[in-house]
């Protein structure tokens, strides 16, 4: 196996712990850091690919994407963080109101 | 076979650095912990010769959405009165066995699928880098990277820019409480002092790197960014006069020249962002220009969670 799969097997496997994280915990915040990996999970498949097509350069349209990727990643990051504290001024609470506290 | 061990330790590293984060007890330690799998990434990025996305990735991953989180840790625990679920008891016991083992079942099923689809992929592909290499000439820039950000799929990255402020105008709509901040420690006073303006330097390297090696707007909007966390966090605060009209202006920049260049190459040429070969090189370092304040300006505001001077207003 070559270092290409290697890096998108990492990601892949990223994706899951992730997913795992964000259906198991009801902390809105550990929610937001399992976002953060599935992200990252699904640029490092993305990127390690692109390095399929040989040569001296990768694929520049895959790293491109996932620069956008990672800005729009922080921004959605902010605004979830925002609503988190929101949410906890006003229900004194880091969880939904539908998931039952630890 | 060197190499190919030192990547099997990148990861493994990420993979261990991932689950320690997100099984930790301690939320402050867990975050800590995404730092460093961000500057872990960062290094993963470098082995995929990926270095723009390196310098972005150390830039936001670790230096930007790591300080954010910090803080609204640290308010969440101020307004929680330090109850937070989070803490200790990591993942809750409101699941029973069975539909614990179920969701790990299940888990497993699509990571394995997940994995099943990508080995089964081609060894190679060429992708759309023929395309590019064969186009490169015409982009105006020597960067294949920064000739698919903002010429090949400049409109990728105009909808990009309105997504950033679009997060903006959202967060400001929803932030209703304001955080009075600590008073700043004096190791962050003169750290901010010595740091911002080196900052500022290499903003303007990444900037103009951009067009014919890495770097480019994100990694220098990233970078001005996080100076202006810094600054956020020393206590300093944009003085009043500017926080009007002037700061909303330097964010609307990016998305606003992109707007109008659009619709300029659309009346001349009657396509959407199509730059005449000619003036592309300027077309594009204007472009990135105002995307980097843009960009820098929105992130440090984010981190704000909203816009300076609205305190004042009923």
């Amino acid at each position: 196996m070559n270092a290409v799969f290697l890096y998108a097997l990492a990601g892949v496997g990223l994706v899951g712990l992730a997913l795992h994280a964000l259906i198991v915990h009801a902390s809105l915040l550990r929610k937001i850091l399992a976002f953060n990996f599935m992200g990252s999970g699904v640029f490092l498949t993305m990127v390690a690919l692109a390095r399929r097509a040989g040569g001296e350069h990768p694929d520049a349209v895959p790293q491109a994407m996932v620069i956008t990727g990672i800005v729009v990643a922080v921004a959605a990051t902010a605004l979830a963080l925002n609503l988190m504290l929101e949410l906890g001024a006003t229900t004194r609470d880091d969880v939904l109101p539908d998931d039952d506290r630890a | 076979m060197v190499k190919l061990a030192f990547d099997g330790l990148v990861v493994l590293l990420l993979l261990w650095l991932a689950w320690q984060t997100l099984a930790c007890a301690d939320l402050f330690k867990a975050i800590l912990q995404f730092i460093s799998f961000s500057l872990v990434m960062a290094l993963a990025w470098v082995r995929l010769d990926a270095l723009d996305i390196a310098l972005a990735e150390a830039a936001i991953g670790a230096g930007i959405t790591g300080a954010l989180l910090l803080a609204a840790l640290a308010r969440l625990r101020a307004s929680l009165d330090g109850n937070l679920s989070g803490d200790g008891a990591s993942p809750d016991g409101r699941e029973v066995l069975p539909v614990r083992g179920l969701i790990l079942a299940g888990v497993a099923l699509a990571t394995a699928g997940l994995g099943y689809a990508v080995l089964s992929l081609p060894e190679t592909a060429p992708g759309l880098s023929q395309q590019i290499e064969a186009r490169l000439g015409d982009s105006g820039v020597g960067s294949r990277v920064t000739a698919v950000l903002l010429n090949f799929r400049g409109y990728d990255t105009l909808l990009e820019m309105v997504v950033l402020m679009l997060a903006l105008v959202s967060v400001k709509t929803f932030s209703s409480t304001r955080h009075a901040g600590a008073a700043p420690q004096d190791v962050l006073q003169v750290l901010s002092r010595v740091v911002v303006l080196p900052l500022i330097l290499v903003t303007a390297y990444f900037l103009w790197a951009g067009t014919d090696g890495h770097g480019g707007a994100f990694q220098a909007g990233s970078v001005l960014g996080a100076a202006g966390v810094l600054l956020l966090l020393s206590g300093w605060r944009l003085p009043s006069p500017h926080t009007g009209v002037p700061l909303r202006a330097l964010i609307a920049a990016g998305p606003g020249l992109f707007v109008i260049v659009a619709l300029v190459t659309l009346l001349l040429q009657g396509t959407l962002l199509t730059y005449p070969p000619a003036y592309a090189g300027s077309l594009i370092l204007l472009l990135e220009i105002a995307a980097t304040f843009s960009i820098g300006a929105t992130l440090a505001m984010l981190f704000l969670g909203g816009l300076p001077g609205d305190e004042d207003r009923p």
